[in-house]
């Protein structure tokens, strides 16, 4: 505080020291900070005349939020789980993903699996083929590690449409989510099959209708793959892959294959339908790279974002995610005037590696239309682009592993919307 | 040490390490074999026949194709049957997908990427169809009727004859149009992809 009452400006437009809401500044500007004396006791509420409802076997959330609900839901013509739906982000705080929100993408819908009936193979250029029962697999040592999990498709209609679609932030950028993952390390069992020498790739295969399959380098496989059978502290759910699911921390989420029944080692990948045909780079001059598996780093701010409007000028806090396949997370920057000016974000979970980071920042808003944008940078250095740098580099018609800059365009109004940087 | 001791040890390694590639034997010299160190061992043996049984993949060099064969003329009536209603006739894509055209399209704003004009192996073809397709009926087709099918969309993109009989000799020699349109970013080898 300069003067006691005012913070100071951390760039242009209304964008405040980040640590405003942490040292009590916030309370003190909005002028909450007056103590009241205690009434006596008023009429209460219906719900606090009389007990409450009882104990239940498996919780579900107030009815009050039912309106939460996965958006951006589509499927395939002539199919109804074809198809994908989407993590509603601004409805969602933190940075763990509800199960029952986490976004879904299927090839041929989500099977109802027995696990009893269930098995893992592994064979190809390995010593011993092996099979496991769910059973058997149950006795390995677990760990628990969390991270996000993106499809490479995710934010992809902004590089491919010439408007900005009228979306908000989950329709947008809603094939992200992030959770508590428990499961066996993969190496373990692979070392138990034995690679042989010439061993390179894991063709990894579901037991859905569409027998999914991807083509993982052996040295991911061996080195933080996991074979997840809790996903925050319960067990999968069938649309993320019960009873066992392939996860690749940091890649592309279509390798990291649901329902996982086989695992073929090989010499050379497969060269499956989903590794060419699909989820493939393809380039300006025609040409299309094959086996882009890290998530680039990418930000959203998603609050204030299209829904989540401003009810006039004051202090806000914006709130939003960031991460990265190629590690944590060093820096999240926003603007509040376009990108003129860029403040520091306060990164609320920092370090969180291949996790997502949630940042925040104070804002005052003037009350004037502006523009709300957030960088991201990752250890690893890396920035992200704007979204004609990105289509500069990329081509016509590039749209996976879009990672350009996300603006929110904020109207007199404070209505925001979808608008290209 | 004892058993139970031997375990949270075991789960420390895993937590600090992030891998369970540990050769506690060597590593800590408590006696301990490899196998342990690599989990409780509880994988069963897999027999020839069940692997058989089970394996899908087909690789670019032509592992994993069955025995049987199809040219397009047995290929159009699969085609008409189990394939046109969602893809057009001849290919030419309907609700779903275009398989047929678009050759030389890859370069600009207006790619149209099919099997034709996209896929670099004429394996993957077999591969997808046999696994996930008909849709609404995947696994029912014969291996001779993959191979027709398959031999029908290459055949409607002019990349073989109408009378190619393909096969697991075949097939893999096939030259699609993009073959050499691709560059893999991964730092692990390709490997020999033509037979």
């Amino acid at each position: 505080m300069t003067d006691g009452t005012r913070p100071p400006p951390a760039a242009g437009n209304g964008l405040l020291d980040r640590r405003l809401f942490l040292t009590g500044g916030a309370a003190a500007l909005a002028g909450l900070g007056i103590a009241q004396a205690r009434a006596a006791e008023a009429p209460r509420q219906p719900w606090a005349r009389v007990p409450g409802a009882p104990m239940s076997g498996y919780g579900s959330r107030s009815r009050f939020e039912e309106h939460v609900q996965r958006v951006g839901i589509g499927a395939q013509p002539g199919t109804s789980g074809s198809g994908a739906s989407r993590t509603p982000l601004e409805h969602l705080e933190g940075t763990i993903t509800p199960n029952g929100l986490g976004f879904e993408r299927h090839h041929s819908g989500v099977p109802d699996i027995d696990p009893e009936r269930h098995e893992l193979l592994i064979h190809g250029r390995v010593r011993r083929p092996l099979r496991f029962s769910m059973a058997a697999l149950a006795r390995y040592p677990l760990v628990t590690r969390t991270y996000f999990l993106e499809c490479s498709g995710n934010s992809g209609v902004l590089a491919t449409a010439p408007e900005p679609p009228d979306r908000g932030c989950g329709e947008l950028h809603g094939l992200i989510s992030a959770s508590e993952y428990t499961g066996i390390p993969l190496a373990a069992l692979l070392d138990e099959a034995g690679p042989l020498k010439d061993a390179a790739w894991v063709v990894a295969e579901g037991d859905d209708a569409a027998r999914m399959s991807r083509s993982v380098p052996l040295v991911k496989a061996l080195d933080d793959a996991m074979l997840v059978l809790y996903q925050n502290g319960e067990r999968l759910r069938p649309e993320h892959g019960y009873p066992l699911r392939l996860l690749l921390p940091g890649y592309e989420g279509n390798m990291s294959v649901k329902w996982l029944r086989r695992l073929d080692i090989t010499a050379q990948p497969a060269m499956s339908r989903d590794e060419t045909s699909k989820y493939s780079d393809l380039q300006a001059d025609g040409s299309a790279l094959l086996f882009t598996f890290p998530m680039a780093v990418k930000s959203v701010i998603t609050s204030p974002s299209p829904g989540l409007d401003l009810h006039g000028p004051g202090l806000y806090q914006i709130s939003g995610l960031a991460w990265s396949g190629h590690g944590a997370i060093r820096s999240v920057q926003v603007s509040a005037d376009g990108g003129r000016s860029w403040a520091a974000a306060q990164l609320d979970s920092p370090g969180s590696a291949l996790g997502l980071t949630r940042f925040r920042a104070a804002w005052r808003w003037n009350g004037a239309p502006t523009r709300l944008l957030s960088r991201a940078t990752d250890h690893s250095g890396a920035t992200q682009p704007d979204r004609a740098d990105w289509l500069a580099r990329h081509g016509g018609s590039a749209f996976y592993h879009y990672n350009a800059i996300q603006a929110w365009g904020i109207d007199a109004d404070g209505r925001a919307r979808n608008v290209y940087a | 040490m004892p058993m139970d001791e031997r375990a949270m040890f075991m789960r420390e390694r895993f937590r600090r390490s992030g891998s369970a590639l540990i050769l506690l034997a060597t590593t800590t010299g408590a006696g301990l074999s490899t196998s342990f160190a690599a989990g409780p061992d509880l994988g069963e043996p897999l027999r020839v026949e069940e692997i058989e049984a089970a394996n899908l993949s087909v690789l670019p060099d032509g592992t994993g194709l069955p025995p049987g064969s199809g040219a397009a003329r047995d290929g159009e009536q699969v085609y008409a049957v189990h394939c046109r209603a969602c893809h057009g006739a001849d290919g030419g894509g309907g609700p779903n997908d275009a398989l047929v055209g678009g050759i030389g399209s890859l370069a600009g704003e207006a790619a149209q990427k099919t099997i034709g004009s996209y896929w670099p192996y004429a394996t993957t073809v077999f591969d997808y169809i046999r696994r996930a397709m008909p849709y609404q009926q995947p696994g029912t087709l014969s291996a001779d009727e993959v191979y027709a099918v398959t031999a029908y969309l290459l055949h409607q993109n002019g990349i073989i004859a109408v009378d190619a009989v393909m096969s697991a000799e075949s097939l893999p020699r096939v030259e699609m149009p993009n073959r050499d349109g691709f560059r893999s970013a991964a730092t692990a080898p390709i490997g020999e992809t033509s037979p």
